[in-house]
């Protein structure tokens, strides 16, 4: 920090909503503007009208009497956790990689060729594998993530300081323990980092799955409602897929703080 | 006269290889017995060798030529018997001063159904070892410190931790390389005193890696002087191998005695001066279990 004088917090407050703040105004008045021209203007909903495309699609059913929102969110959040649990194991994938040599060697060209290959590439070989069913869409996610976050995995594990390894080996650590007690718990956070970071690369992968073949989702749904240019729902969804990943990297974030209090010191 | 050392270094060489693939002797026939209970500090100039020396006898490395010998049987890998203190990264940085400690018991005494229980209970199986910890944390005077990290410690409370850590599992010889290399000149002297006392308490044999002569001798039952500065050099050999002495325990008066300024001046200038060595025909090594080898 250079300044000296510490700023008081509302004028940080007010610095950071500052553009935000701006943007709604100037939204605000063009969509107004517009539809004083045009009341029925669809290219630039003004915000009552998205707040009301928004309260529509999450609580009033629709003609099959399915809450859009839910159903959509709950959709696309099965599909993003599936593809966490095979993140997660790329963690520890990464992990054995980075400690056993004999992993190294097998899986470290394999990974890192696999990480070069754009996996929207990928999509129609796996649309012809898997059809057009919910496997293809996690599986999309998967190959266009996991081998990021094995490879970033693979790296922290290798710079773990070796002094560390072999004072564990002087404690009578076994191999599986230097993975799960040593290795693990420190790397863990800095995982956690780099899934946070690429949650962005999960959600793209999400929508691109869903808007090429799917019945439900968020990315489903902006692409269908695309056809009636209702741009009140896919403004009103766009900020609720924004506001969702906020909220998970914020909540990460959280996680890190707390559970890990010596990590970033 | 073999069974009753517990280290063994037979003729042991190592050699390394530099970036265009030329080999370079780090190590030159090194021979060296160890009993049980001695405090070996191990002295020597930049590069000779003497952290090569310690990693080969604590396993992690193995001698191009020459053997390493604990108890009658070679060291091929380090294990249990061999606790290890180093300079840096000598903590989990992740586990608080308390877990710092209780980790090697954790680690022996795993099992994945106990491990499950903690995970579940926090602190139901770790309470056995608690009053152990607590033991040890009061020996080296954190008992206070237990639920700090150890970026919130000094450099002299962060040593002093990884030496309850080493110590807590009682291993036979406790390995240390330069461990108060990057601390303050008094708390060095807190070190010291604080692990002249751990070493009588436990009776352990401890190898002390050093470049600070003053250390050496202060600590050391036993010094080992190492210098790749000699005749015909190709890597380090012993070339001063003596007891100090000093009764123990010892105090700081001794630093100011006469003989004490002598021999770590010896030092320098036989041990660590090229111009002294290379004109020897012979080294001076006066201990009892110093191998005399027919040059």
């Amino acid at each position: 920090m250079l300044s000296v004088t510490k700023r008081s917090s509302w004028t940080d407050t007010l610095l950071s909503i500052f553009l935000f703040v701006l943007i709604i105004i100037l939204y605000q008045y063009f969509a107004h503007q517009r539809h004083l021209l045009n009341p029925h203007d669809k290219l630039v909903p003004t915000f009552a009208q998205m707040l009301d495309a928004f309260t529509r699609s999450t609580f009033e059913p629709d003609r099959n009497g399915v809450y859009r929102l839910l159903d959509d969110t709950l959709a696309s959040g099965q599909r993003v956790l599936i593809s966490m649990v095979f993140v997660f194991g790329g963690v520890l994938m990464g992990a054995y990689m980075g400690l056993f040599p004999v992993m190294d060697k097998l899986f470290y060209k394999f990974f890192l060729f696999f990480d070069k290959i754009p996996a929207l590439a990928i999509l129609p070989i796996l649309f012809i594998f898997f059809g057009l069913g919910e496997v293809s869409k996690v599986a999309l996610i998967v190959i266009g993530v996991v081998p990021t976050i094995i490879l970033d995995t693979y790296l922290r594990a290798k710079a773990f300081p070796q002094e560390q390894v072999i004072k564990a080996i002087t404690m009578s650590a076994s191999k599986s323990q230097i993975i799960f007690k040593i290795i693990l718990p420190k790397i863990f956070p800095m995982a956690l980092d780099s899934i946070r970071l690429n949650f962005k690369a999960i959600v793209l992968f999400l929508i691109s799955g869903e808007a090429l073949a799917a019945t439900a989702g968020l990315g489903y749904r902006i692409f269908v409602v695309r056809r009636y240019m209702a741009m009140d729902i896919i403004i009103s969804y766009v900020i609720w897929i924004g506001l969702l990943s906020y909220l998970i990297d914020a909540g990460i974030c959280l996680w890190i703080k707390k559970q890990y209090r010596w990590y970033n010191k | 006269m073999t069974g009753k050392y517990i280290l063994e270094v037979e003729g042991a060489s190592q050699q390394y290889f530099d970036q265009s693939e030329k080999s370079f002797q780090v190590l030159n026939n090194i021979n060296l017995q160890i009993r049980e209970g001695e405090f070996v500090t191990i002295v020597g100039p930049t590069g000779c060798g003497k952290s090569t020396l310690l990693r080969m006898i604590l396993g992690s490395e193995r001698p191009s030529a020459g053997n390493v010998l604990m108890d009658q049987k070679p060291i091929l890998k380090p294990d249990r018997n061999r606790g290890v203190v180093f300079q840096k990264y000598s903590l989990f940085d992740n586990l608080t001063v308390r877990q710092n400690v209780r980790i090697g018991l954790e680690l022996e005494n795993f099992s994945i159904f106990g491990n499950l229980l903690n995970t579940v209970f926090p602190g139901w199986k770790y309470e056995e070892y608690s009053t152990l910890v607590d033991e040890y944390l009061e020996r080296v005077g954190l008992l206070q410190h237990g639920d700090k990290y150890p970026y919130q410690l000094s450099g002299g409370m962060r040593q002093r931790v990884a030496i309850a850590q080493a110590m807590i599992m009682k291993p036979k010889v406790l390995l240390m390389d330069e461990p108060f290399g990057a601390l303050d000149a008094g708390t060095k002297d807190q070190m010291h005193a604080f692990m002249l006392e751990q070493w009588q308490q436990t009776g352990q044999t401890i190898l002390f890696v050093t470049h600070d002569l003053e250390e050496a001798v202060y600590l050391g039952t036993r010094v080992i002087v190492l210098s790749q500065y000699y005749q015909g050099a190709n890597g380090a050999k012993i070339v001063k191998d003596f007891n100090t002495p000093w009764p123990h325990p010892r105090d700081q008066s001794v630093k100011e005695e006469e003989l004490f300024q002598d021999m770590i001046k010896t030092i320098r200038n036989q041990g660590l001066n090229s111009n002294y060595l290379l004109n020897q025909e012979e080294f001076d090594l006066s201990h009892a279990d110093a191998i005399q080898l027919a040059s």
